[in-house]
């Protein structure tokens, strides 16, 4: 049980994903303009975390070393086509938002890598522990990007106008700003990491 | 006899300068600029100014306060750095445009990357196009020079984009500064007068303006208009930020490079960029990008046009 919380403790603040290890930054990039974009593609990407973690520890022992990067990306695929397919169904309006960004799930960087570097060698039970912490903190620091990005770029949050006369600097929701914000987040991030040592 | 020898290391010939000298010796220069906005544009340009300048040296020193830096307000170098964000707005906006765009200009574009000689981009370039992205409707609001009426209208290089005729400005009028622009950008005849003391006192090399300026010259004649060679040369030197642009902002130290041979290079950029946007852009102006991309270009220049250490 000990071993559970530090794997998925370690996603969340040490190893984060976004800060940390900077994977998966393109649809961080990309997402982070609104609060509900950033929360949608979060769970989706934890969705496809949890499942393919899962199944990928379960087969480790079964995969050929030598084709294991195609067998995970099968695996992948499978659960963001099912994402794809449930948030088609009961939410089109996040669908239509985050549009190419949800197929393109299956070549993120934090799926795969935690396939390659956890799910790959350890068991199902430790594998599903990493991919929940994994999830939780890309999911807080698409909220945490979404929202200053959200707040600055158009005064709003979650999509209600917040301080009236706000005059909002558009820069923030322009890839320019997404750059900015990401870049000025790693380095806060990095200064705390520097003076915990 | 041995007491009057001087041991001392090299260099052993000093030259009465310094980073704060230089500073305000440019600043001195930009000044007949400034004079020349305000009595084309009214009290308002002065107010722009007086906001830039006062927001990015208290920017400055705030910021090296709350990091614990040594305070170098007395530098020049964020008072120079408000005066040309300043010199780039048009008069007519809110009062806290300029404020907020010195705050950006000093803090993400200077000390952030550790203060004066560490920035890669020039700062006062920095907080514009953070204006211009973020606020376009005040940005491009231009109003005409006084003793017209207040409407707002156009800069010659906007309606040269939009193909409207621009017959209305005479060489003349252009020189001196009767046309709608920036505030420190319309009389080309005062920036001329700051550039070539600068030039004559040895503060900036002739290499990067005159490579500018003659790149956008030539292209704009050759592909300035339907058929080759029939470009108008002299109107597009004459307008927009160029001038400006070339003696004051893409000469600075920190973001230029250090040899004539990279400078000549970094002036020829500029150039083209400015004039492939200025002609086929979506903008009317390109002085602000162009020198900015060149900027980012500045390192790379550096290392290839490096002087050869002797005996090597």
């Amino acid at each position: 049980m000990k071993k559970f919380f530090k794997e998925f403790s370690k996603g969340i603040f040490k190893e984060n994903p976004t800060f940390v290890l900077a994977l998966g930054l393109c649809p961080t990039l990309a997402v982070s303009v609104s609060l509900l974009n950033g929360l949608g593609m979060g769970i989706a990407a934890t969705f496809v975390l949890l499942g393919s973690n899962i199944i990928i520890s379960l087969i480790r022992n079964f995969i050929p070393e030598k084709i294991r990067i195609p067998c995970f990306i099968v695996v992948i695929a499978t659960f963001v086509t099912v994402v794809e397919m449930l948030m088609k169904a009961y939410s089109p309006g996040l669908d239509r938002a985050l549009g190419i960004y949800i197929p393109l799930i299956v070549v993120n960087c934090i799926v795969l890598g935690r396939a390659e570097a956890y799910a790959s060698k350890n068991n199902v039970f430790n594998s599903l522990s990493d991919a929940l912490g994994m999830g939780i903190g890309f999911i807080w620091a698409l909220l945490l990007i979404s929202g200053i990005r959200e707040f600055l770029g158009s005064g709003k949050l979650y999509g209600y106008k917040l301080i009236k006369g706000f005059k909002p600097p558009a820069i923030f929701i322009l890839p320019a700003g997404a750059l900015l914000v990401i870049g000025l987040l790693l380095g806060f991030f990095s200064l705390l990491k520097e003076k915990r040592k | 006899m041995k007491n009057r020898l001087i041991v001392s290391p090299s260099p052993h010939i000093y030259k009465d300068e310094s980073v704060e000298r230089i500073m305000w010796m440019v600043i001195l220069s930009l000044v007949p600029a400034g004079i020349a906005g305000i009595i084309i544009f009214g009290i308002k340009a002065f107010k722009v100014i007086f906001l830039g300048i006062v927001s990015a040296v208290s920017s400055e020193w705030l910021l090296q306060r709350l990091t614990k830096k040594k305070i170098t307000i007395s530098d020049g170098s964020a008072f120079l750095t408000g005066l040309l964000l300043s010199y780039t707005l048009p008069s007519d906006i809110p009062f806290w445009i300029p404020i907020l765009g010195s705050f950006f200009a000093i803090s993400i574009g200077k000390q952030i990357f550790g203060g004066l000689g560490q920035n890669i981009f020039n700062p006062a370039l920095v907080g514009r196009i953070f204006l211009v992205a973020s606020w376009p409707r005040y940005i491009t609001h231009f109003i005409p020079p006084l003793g017209y009426d207040a409407v707002t209208s156009a800069t010659p290089l906007a309606l040269l984009k939009r193909q409207e005729i621009f017959e209305q400005f005479s060489y003349i009028d252009l020189f001196l500064g009767k046309k709608p622009g920036c505030i420190g950008e319309v009389c080309v005849l005062a920036l001329l007068l700051g550039a070539i003391f600068l030039l004559m006192r040895g503060y900036i090399s002739w290499h990067i303006p005159i490579t500018y300026i003659t790149t956008v010259a030539l292209f704009t004649y050759v592909f300035g208009a339907k058929g080759l060679f029939r470009g108008d040369w002299l109107f597009n030197i004459l307008s927009g930020g160029l001038i400006l642009g070339a003696f004051f902002m893409a000469t600075d130290y920190v973001t230029s490079p250090l040899t004539h041979k990279g400078q000549i290079i970094f002036g020829i950029g500029c150039g083209l960029i400015t004039a492939v946007i200025r002609l086929w852009g979506g903008n009317p102006e390109g002085v602000n990008y162009s020198i900015l991309i060149m900027n980012a270009f500045t390192p790379i220049i550096d290392r290839y046009t490096k002087n050869r250490i002797y005996g090597r």
